[in-house]
């Protein structure tokens, strides 16, 4: 099998340099043949790691593939952790990967950079493997950092335009922070568990619950809470949660696959896989699991609050997904990893649906990304329509579409949870459920529903999209419908993660709820008489109502509460303040380091010092070599006389 | 008389290579000039059988034969793969600079070939005798190969000069070795070890006096100040081709040289010659470094790097551990595979009439051949300890060793001196991308050369990323002392 692990991490690597490298010589075909070549290698192999590892109940596979160095003991090297967690993820990541590359042959055709693309998108789920088979730190913050970097150079793909270029170095910015937090808390565990393999510091972490550290003089912090937030934070940056997620939205400057992929789907999840991986760490820190929650709420029910203002399609499909990220969060934080992950499936299959058919609406709108300016495409575009609501009402949790299990178990974890803050965490992911349905169905009816509000010219180039197009919404569809029903039984209550995941005894939410459940028909008929359900039939009829039936109604609201209105198109104020306080005030702050430091100090004194001095010595030195032999002669035997005199006179 | 025949299994590979050398030497003379490629694939194919006997004898132990003078342990044998291997790099680099001069000749390779054999026994030498053998018949072999170029003047000059020191630097290494036979009456190196320990007073003045003289012999075959004084002439003065050769293979014999002579036989009293090493090794590092900054021949630069690469050399052997011995060694290695592709960007870009040997014959080279432009940017920042080329961790793990023997201050001294060298090899990839060139002239090569110098380059930043392997085997050549 460790050839098979090679090979999925291989393939998509190969697409990448060839495409990349290649690309003037093979042509565009050739690029997306070999791009999705390699993508479809591993696919099919992750299926049968799936099968191996799940089906067959494999033993878990633990092996290094390289040893990059040793030093001082510690072993830097690049491993395979394929387990249960791992096996879900390849699917997830090359599944939704393959669909993408698909649909980018359709959705990028008349683009300049179409190789550069297939290479990108080929190079990140390289990236993303390698994030997700890691069995040590060191890799993880390989791909890590790597899937940060094919997102930066694929939110800017069209380095042309002015707003993609901001976008992207926001997000490299912001993503910086996190990253930092993240490195602190790996350089953390390499300073107290003297290791980077995860096996080797779940193991002896155990012993260190207790253990605290000083890190103000005067104060004791437990160690794993220190290290749990600071990992955390990596996550916070890398999966978008308040404070750090103002780069997503703007991210959204990119091409629409690669939101649906990276941004969606696959690279925003990482910071949810990345605290499921360490479920050891987590779980020895209540105070760390306090915060993912709080934090994981705060994201769910704030940001999906921010979608109902926007106009933007895509816009409102970031917003959603800032909010499910949130969702995911909280799970984490509840201690319901497994719930986390089977809703980062679910959510990878019905988000990447959804924002395929924005997509296929961009496409037949001309790149028109207004909603205020489409309505009745149901008309013009059956498919993507039948596609884009199965999708909606998988988000918003309607049974039995996928969403519906995923966010009820969340739900239900969070109100069995102990931990300090679920009572808040509570209240904020049901509210959720409400703006969620709101949000989507909004743009949904404004979007295929009510009057043509496009003009004349757009009308008559309106139609379907092609094949390459609509093949992959209908793949995702099947999973957005069927994912649930399928996984939410094993994946949640009967043990599906094995060892992978671990969570103490009394913090197993998931356990007391899983007595209540003998099948999903229990299952559902359970949640259909729980508030959540309710909630989201009000927020459709609401929209409904609100954009349907009385589209005079918004605009009175938005007069009557025109703070409210402002605070939200604001965005809370954080790119503004972000902007005022760290951007200004680091330029100011390198402004005068540049006048005082650089300039006259390093420059002035340093270099140019140094510079001249050792360029003086060097033409005076030269002169030594005179091109004489006797010369030369001399100087070695004045050279041997020197060094006798100086040691043969230290003997007595 | 009963006459005991030595165990000649050892010493096959050099066996095998002086009678190719000898074969070569008179199949010579039956073939033409048009022919002359004859030669050059034989001598290929010397080195090649060469590498293949050594590996094939190799069996990871110590085996001493010939009366105890003659060693075939691992680190001869990862030594003389090395050597084989550069070796016939610098020939196959050196064919189309010579022929475009007329001197692709039988001798260029007769030469080399005895000269190879020269190093092998340096190499495995476990005698004073014997090394003094290798290093005058490597020695001899070089001073002739300078004055092939009989034409040339610079090449007549440095041949002489080359000669004449070398001879003054032979005289003082064998006096050296006669004051310690006096003080310890063998020159069998084990034997020498042990005697040492019995003298008892480490600062008797006959051997420090010895040793002062042996290891000013060794220092100027390594070329360190103050006895570096021949490299840039002679660099220069040289045909490239074979200023190729003397700055890459000797370098690696010289280093085992240094391995047998100080280490193995003079280990015992390390304390004595370290600080002859540290104060070597400073100088080496400064004058090589400074001085370079004010050239402006690229092969005289060259040879100032060499000196200053030689001072770092020095530093990982005077840490006098195991580790320190081993890094040396993969700097050893590491170097002579810079200045082979150093030098050889010099010769892929001379042609008929023309030497490419001033910095300004860089200049724009990124619009004249963006690939090879990339190549000497690797070589560069390899040379100037960048990583993630190999040269950084050649350097870092010279450095490690130096401080794991508490001798930080000489750890910073050389981050100083590297630094300050840093900027003539970054002036070549300035004056490569930021300078427009003056000669437009496309570059023309054979296509060996091109993809030999290629994967050079890229070797370079190969071993770099991955350096495990070839640590591994600096390592286990270096038994534990």
């Amino acid at each position: 099998m460790e050839n098979v692990y090679l090979a999925i991490v291989l393939a998509p690597l190969i697409g990448a340099i060839v495409a990349g490298f290649f690309g003037k010589t093979i042509g565009r075909a050739g690029a997306h043949w070999v791009a999705n070549i390699g993508v479809a290698i591993s696919f099919v192999l992750s299926l049968v790691v799936f099968k191996h590892i799940i089906i067959d109940g494999a033993a878990p596979f633990d092996g290094t593939v390289y040893t990059w160095m040793v030093t001082d003991g510690i072993r830097f090297q690049v491993g395979f952790l394929i387990d249960e967690l791992t096996a879900v993820m390849l699917l997830v990541v090359t599944f939704v990967s393959f669909m993408v590359h698909i649909y980018t042959i359709g959705y990028m055709q008349d683009d300049d950079g179409y190789q550069r693309f297939f290479s990108y998108i080929s190079l990140f789920t390289f990236s993303m493997l390698m994030l997700v088979m890691s069995n040590n730190f060191l890799q993880l913050f390989f791909g890590w950092e790597a899937v940060g970097l094919v997102s930066y150079l694929l939110i800017g793909f069209w380095y042309k335009k002015e707003s993609a270029i901001y976008a992207n170095l926001k997000a490299f910015l912001v993503n910086r922070v996190g990253d930092f937090g993240f490195l602190l808390g790996i350089a953390a565990v390499l300073m107290y568990f003297n290791t980077l393999d995860y096996a080797e510091v779940f193991q002896a972490a155990p012993a260190m619950a207790n253990l605290t550290i000083e890190v103000l003089p005067g104060t004791q912090w437990s160690l794993m809470t220190v290290i749990c937030i600071l990992l955390f934070i990596g996550a916070m940056g890398k999966s978008a949660q308040m404070p750090l997620h103002v780069w997503l939205p703007d991210s959204m400057e990119g091409p629409t696959p690669i939101s649906a992929l990276i941004h969606a789907a696959t690279m925003v999840t990482a910071g949810i896989f990345m605290v499921a991986r360490m479920s050891p760490l987590y779980e020895l820190s209540e105070t760390a699991l306090s915060v993912v929650l709080i934090i994981g709420a705060l994201t769910a029910f704030l940001m999906g609050l921010l979608g109902i203002v926007q106009n933007d399609i895509k816009r409102v499909v970031a917003y959603s997904t800032l909010s499910q990220l949130g969702y995911m969060t909280v799970a984490l934080g509840a201690s319901a990893y497994a719930a986390g992950i089977f809703h980062l499936l679910t959510h990878a299959a019905f988000k990447a649906l959804l924002f395929l058919a924005a997509g296929s609406v961009i496409i037949a709108m001309h790149h028109e990304q207004d909603i205020r300016k489409m309505g009745n495409m149901k008309k013009y575009m059956p498919v993507t329509w039948i596609c884009m609501l199965i999708g909606s009402v998988a988000l918003i949790g309607v049974p039995p579409f996928a969403g519906f299990f995923s966010k009820d178990a969340i739900i239900s974890a969070v109100h069995h949870s102990h931990i300090w803050g679920a009572g808040f965490a509570y209240i904020m992911v049901v509210l959720g459920v409400f703006i969620t349905a709101f949000y989507s169905f909004r743009m949904y009816f404004l979007v295929f529903h009510t009057q043509e509000r496009m003009d004349e010219h757009t009308k008559e180039h309106l139609r379907e999209s092609p094949k390459v197009v609509t093949v992959p919404l209908i793949l995702l569809a099947i999973p957005s419908v069927l994912a649930g029903m399928f996984f939410v039984m094993p994946m949640l209550f009967e043990g599906l993660f094995g060892n992978a995941i671990h969570v103490a005894p009394e913090h197993n939410v998931l356990g007391e709820i899983g007595e209540h459940y003998t099948g999903v028909m229990s299952y559902i008929a359970h949640g259909v008489l729980e508030l959540p359900f309710w909630l989201a039939l009000a927020g459709v009829g609401s929209a409904w109502y609100l954009y349907v039936k009385r589209p005079e109604l918004p605009e009175m609201f938005k007069n009557k509460m025109l703070w409210l209105y402002n605070l939200l198109v604001r965005k809370y104020g954080f790119d503004e303040f972000n902007d005022f306080f760290f951007a200004g005030g680091a330029r100011g702050i390198g402004k005068s380091f540049w006048n005082i430091g650089d300039v006259k100090l390093i420059d002035g004194l340093l270099v140019n010092g140094t510079a001249r001095t050792v360029g003086w010595l060097a033409s005076k030195f030269r002169h030594i070599q005179t091109g004489y032999l006797y010369h030369y002669a001399f100087a070695m035997i004045i050279g041997l006389v020197g060094l006798v005199l100086l040691f043969v006179n230290q003997a007595p | 008389m009963n006459i005991v025949m030595p165990d000649f299994a050892p010493a096959i590979p050099e066996m095998f290579v002086l009678a190719m050398a000898c074969f070569i030497l008179i199949a010579d003379l039956y073939v033409s000039d048009e022919n002359r490629f004859i030669t050059y694939l034989l001598s290929l194919a010397t080195l090649v059988g060469a590498s293949l006997l050594t590996i094939n004898l190799h069996t990871g132990e110590s085996v001493l034969t010939f009366n105890g003078t003659f060693i075939s342990d691992t680190m001869a044998d990862v030594l003389k793969i090395f050597i084989y291997l550069v070796t016939g790099v610098v020939f196959i680099y050196a064919r189309g600079y010579l022929q475009d001069r007329n001197l692709f000749k039988g001798e260029f390779y007769v030469l080399g070939l005895f000269g190879v054999l020269g190093m092998m026994v340096m190499v495995s030498a476990h005698n004073f005798l014997s090394i003094y053998l290798g290093l005058e018949l490597l020695s001899l072999c070089l001073y002739a190969l300078v004055a092939m170029h009989r034409d040339s003047q610079d090449a007549s000059e440095a041949a002489m000069k080359y000669f004449v020191l070398g001879a003054l630097a032979s005289g003082i290494l064998l006096y050296g070795m006669s004051l310690l036979y006096g003080v310890t009456g063998t020159l069998d190196i084990a034997e020498f070890r042990s005697n040492i320990n019995q003298i008892g007073d480490p600062n008797h003045v006959v051997l420090v006096l010895g040793l002062v003289m042996v290891i000013v012999g060794m220092a100027f075959k390594l070329g360190a100040v103050p006895f570096h004084m021949w490299i840039p002439d002679i660099y220069h003065g040289a045909p490239t081709a074979v200023t190729l050769f003397i700055g890459s293979a000797p370098k690696i014999a010289a280093f085992a040289m240094v391995m047998r002579l100080l280490v193995d036989g003079l280990g015992g009293i390390h304390a004595q010659w370290q600080d002859i090493l540290i104060i070597m090794s400073v100088l080496s590092m400064g004058i090589g470094n400074i001085i370079a900054i004010a050239q402006t021949n690229i092969k005289r630069m060259l040879a100032y790097s060499t000196i200053s690469h030689v001072g770092f050399i020095l530093l990982g052997i005077l840490a006098g551990s195991r580790a320190g011995y081993s890094a040396s060694m993969f700097y050893t290695i590491v170097y002579a595979i810079m200045s082979m592709g150093g030098f050889g960007m010099v010769l892929l870009m001379s042609r008929v009439g023309f030497e490419a040997d001033k910095l300004d014959d860089f200049r724009g080279l990124n619009e004249r051949s963006p690939w090879f432009a990339f190549m000497m940017l690797i070589l560069m920042f390899s040379m100037a300890g960048v990583p993630p080329t190999v040269g950084f961790y050649a350097k870092l793990s010279v450095l490690q060793a130096v401080v794991g023997a508490d001798l930080t201050w000489l750890a910073v001294v050389a981050i100083i001196f590297s630094i300050i060298g840093a900027f003539y090899y970054l002036r070549i990839i300035k004056l490569m991308y930021f300078d427009k060139p003056e000669d437009t002239t496309p570059i023309t090569s054979n296509p060996e050369m091109r993809i030999l110098l290629s994967v050079n380059g890229l070797g370079v930043l190969a071993l770099g990323i991955f350096p495990s392997s070839l640590l591994a085997l600096c390592m286990a050549a270096i038994p534990n002392i």
